[in-house]
């Protein structure tokens, strides 16, 4: 295909990921990947490549807004990116001695599970009184964050050796397919660690570009990043996810939401049938 | 020197060290963008096999020789390590904001992150 439809269709499928990514709140990177490969036909290691530059577009892209909210918590990004940064620099090695086959694979298992992830959104209410482990005011991880009533509510943090573990696997993911892997950041601050849901899910959009920096170094260097790819990408992406997070407001999106976890499903077991018949 | 300096006001100091990073990144890629869909405009591209990209796009001083040369390319690509630098900046400015806060802890902490990223780079290059 010529460069410049190339480009124009490359721009608007991630256009449309990044959206549905914001709205949804599932992340765009996740389809990236699979849109890539599989309707565009591009190799997954420059997919991967270009989808972990539009990650911390992203991810940076939105901080400033989730900043104002006064959710996220500095103090447990910048601790659990200890874990997720040499997990990220683990997944990156991994990567080149993963045949693309396997990491196509692993990348349909990874959607499925977000897919099922949010099919379950129902949650468990929130943690209440959590008594948090002595280490939690040791390290400096407790903190407030503000309630609707205007007032402050104050958290401990439960957990941290298990915490951080996960962290690791978290930074491995991303690292070995280029995702923001927020799910499983959340799930370790959320369900682990019990942290309020709404410190985790921001603290964890605060993490993801430092996460994705350290192999992103990894990447450029193995000549995984296309420019020619990287530019329609990055900037799609962070065009449609900044108008997604204007529009969540106002958006319905619990039917948005279904069809998009469909979307996931069926990109995930069409991934696994390509890894497995050797197409990637 | 009176400066209070707590958590909340360093958050607000990163969210827009990140948004100007981005803003600034995205800028650069797009001009380079541009100009590289104008030269190349009607050349087919073909992604569907691997074939690691060219040195000079690889390496910093790869990158600014092809720069000199005016290749497109190499400006996206400087947009790219813009980008990448710019959560690296925002774990400098941590390591700084812990520092006036007197908080030791955290400026070993950021400091940790600092040196995994550091050590990506050397290992990378």
């Amino acid at each position: 295909m010529p460069v410049l439809p190339f480009t124009l269709l490359v721009f608007a499928g991630s256009f449309a990921a990044g959206l549905l990514g914001a709205l949804t709140g599932l992340g765009g990177g996740v389809v990236l990947v699979p849109l890539l490969t599989l309707v565009f036909h591009v190799d997954i290691r420059y997919a991967i490549g270009a989808s972990l530059i539009s990650v911390i577009a992203t991810s940076s892209g939105a901080a400033a807004a989730y900043v104002r909210e006064g959710f996220s918590s500095v103090r447990i990004g910048m601790f659990l990116e200890i874990a997720t940064t040499i997990g990220a620099i683990f997944g990156a090695f991994l990567a080149v001695r993963v045949p693309t086959r396997a990491l196509a694979i692993i990348f349909g298992l990874v959607l499925l599970y977000s897919a099922w992830i949010s099919w379950q959104q129902s949650r468990n209410p929130d943690h209440k009184e959590v008594a948090g482990s002595p280490w939690s005011d040791r390290l400096r991880l407790s903190g407030t964050y503000p309630d609707p009533q205007g007032g402050e509510c104050a958290y401990k943090v439960d957990r941290i050796s298990g915490g951080f573990a996960t962290m690791f696997g978290a930074g491995t993911l991303s690292g070995l397919l280029g995702i923001g892997s927020g799910a499983v950041k959340v799930l370790a601050m959320d369900r682990i660690m019990r942290i309020p849901f709404k410190v985790s899910t921001t603290t964890s959009n605060f993490m993801i570009g430092v996460t994705a920096a350290a192999s992103a170094g990894i990447y450029l260097h193995r000549g995984y990043v296309d420019p020619g790819l990287a530019f329609p990408v990055m900037l799609g992406v962070l065009a449609g996810s900044l108008l997604g997070a204007r529009l969540l407001v106002r958006a319905r999106v619990a039917l948005l939401r279904s069809l998009f976890t469909l979307v996931i499903l069926a990109l995930g077991v069409e991934m696994i049938l390509n890894g497995w018949m050797g197409r990637m | 020197m009176a400066v209070r300096f707590d958590d909340s006001q360093m958050e607000m100091i990163m969210g827009r060290l990140l948004q100007v990073g981005v803003f600034l990144a995205s800028a650069v890629v797009l001009t380079g963008g541009v100009l590289y869909v104008r030269a190349h405009s009607g050349v087919a591209v073909d992604y569907s096999t691997f074939a690691s990209e060219p040195a000079g796009l690889r390496s910093v001083s790869g990158l600014f020789r092809l720069l000199r040369a005016g290749d497109p390319v190499a400006v996206i690509q400087v947009g790219v390590l813009l980008l990448i630098a710019t959560p690296i900046a925002r774990v400098v400015f941590a390591v700084v904001a812990f520092a006036l806060e007197r908080d030791r802890l955290y400026v070993a902490v950021s400091l940790a992150v600092l040196a995994v990223l550091m050590i990506s780079l050397v290992y990378s290059a």
